[in-house]
């Protein structure tokens, strides 16, 4: 049976998603090779935040290829962990701080 | 970690040939021949720039079986160069305008004769590279005193360091290296390698521990530096960051953790026009411990010697060696890839 769901081969393609529309696509790209050069931030700064949010919407493409990237860059093991602990904490803490939704809810409905 | 040279587990890898045949198949993993990129880019064939740098390996012999070596160096590799033709390449020398001789190994201090020749080079106002592993310094006593004698000869130390904490740099190159290394490197920093009021060279070389690339060459440095300094209070003058090329040992280890085929798209993807027209064979000679001449280490490795002028250094042909031909094979990616890898780092 044919695999449909990620390969980890076509993260080699990505590229080619402009062969289905062209103009968008490299300007998607453009944007991208931007947003990943050195500014404000360093390259290195960049990689980390990739990586915790390819963990946030855990995108398996995403995670290969940040963590190689940030191998290249000398980014260390601890590094990379503790940059998915913040992806984790800040996807934990948004679930939690819905529950002063919920305390809010109980007391206007509680006498 | 397995302490023993391919050579002595009698593993296939042992053989060049082997090597070369796995190489070979480039179809079979979906990439081009080196040989075709080079031909898109009208640089095939290869040629020689001249000669500026005779890189002599002095033999195989080393008190670390690091996992990544292209030599298959180790304690059990008897190959030694004598001091006969040591002199022979003194002969050779002397008819060039080479100005730097770039001494490596194994552990080159470990042949009987290194001192030797580092002397005998400087005499003839030669400048030397010392190849240091840095831990031989601390292996046996007869090596402590190694920093003032690179001193006195003025030698540019190129020591490998493949990252700024144990875990990496163990994994690498053997339990206990890191903090020998950096043992090491503070005293040669004692003698004033790689101070700022210094013009005694210490550089670093970076490769990375495992199936990937290095990052860009000036970011690792930076990193080096800092977390040296403030870790360890270790000072350098430049880092060079170096790609593994798929032979031997590393070859090995790509194969063993079924990360050959990806790596070497790795490497066909980042390929660099620029960096092609910059490859170190155009401009060196590598020499073996037994006197054969072949474009660089790794084809040395691989056993491809030169392929159109004189093959040992007894019968030395300056004209010819200038004007020949490079031998490419598949690992010829490994120098082409991204900034470019050579024994002094990116080339672009």
């Amino acid at each position: 049976m044919k695999e449909t769901y990620y390969n980890r081969e076509d993260l080699g393609k990505f590229g080619k998603i402009t062969e289905f529309q062209q103009e968008l696509g490299d300007k998607f790209f453009d944007y991208y090779g931007s947003v990943f050069a050195p500014g404000s931030l360093t390259a290195r700064e960049k990689s980390l935040i990739a990586l915790a949010v390819a963990h946030a919407i855990q995108c398996p493409y995403c995670i290969d290829a940040y963590t190689s990237d940030g191998l290249k860059k000398g980014v260390d093991e601890e590094q990379m962990m503790e940059a998915i602990h913040v992806a984790a904490a800040i996807r934990g803490g948004a679930s939690l701080v819905h529950g002063v939704q919920m305390m809010n809810q109980v007391k206007d409905k509680m006498m | 970690m397995n302490l023993a040279t391919l050579k002595r587990q009698n593993h296939n890898l042992a053989d060049t040939n082997r090597q070369i045949s796995i190489l070979d198949d480039h179809e079979g993993i979906g990439i081009p021949s080196f040989q075709e990129k080079l031909e898109t880019i009208g640089l095939f064939p290869l040629k020689s720039t001249g000669i500026d740098i005779f890189q002599v390996n002095v033999g195989k012999m080393c008190n670390q079986v690091c996992k990544h070596c292209h030599v298959d160096a180790g304690p059990d590799r008897q190959e030694i160069m004598t001091r006969d033709t040591m002199m022979q390449i003194l002969d050779a020398i002397g008819g060039t305008d080479v100005k730097t001789v770039d001494l490596t190994g194994g552990a080159p201090e470990m042949n009987p004769e290194f001192r030797w020749f580092v002397e005998q080079i400087t005499e003839m106002g030669k400048s030397v590279i010392v190849r240091c592993n840095l831990t031989i310094i601390l292996a046996n006593p007869k090596y402590h005193d190694l920093p003032d004698f690179f001193k006195k000869h003025q030698v540019n130390v190129v020591s490998s360091l493949p990252y700024f904490a144990a875990r990496r740099t163990d994994a690498q190159r053997g339990e206990g290296v890191f903090e020998k290394s950096i043992k090491a490197l503070q005293m040669l920093n004692e003698v004033g390698y790689g101070m700022s009021d210094s013009d005694l060279k210490l550089d670093l070389v970076y490769n990375p521990s495992g199936a990937f690339l290095p990052g860009d060459q000036a970011e690792l440095e930076q990193q080096f530096k800092q977390k040296l300094l403030e870790g360890y209070n270790v000072q350098f003058n430049e880092l060079y960051a170096i790609t593994n090329l798929p032979i031997s040992r590393f070859l090995d280890y790509l194969i063993t953790s079924e990360n050959y085929e990806d790596y070497m798209h790795e490497l066909v993807n980042a390929f660099n026009p620029a960096a092609a027209g910059g490859v170190m064979c155009r401009n060196t000679l590598s020499i073996s411990w037994d006197g054969y001449l072949y474009d660089c280490d790794f084809n040395q490795m691989l056993d491809l010697k030169l392929e159109d002028a004189p093959v040992h250094i007894s019968n030395f042909d300056l004209t010819a060696t200038n004007e020949r031909t490079i031998r490419i094979s598949q690992h010829c990616f490994g120098c082409t890839a991204g900034a470019g890898s050579s024994c002094g780092g990116a080339t672009t």
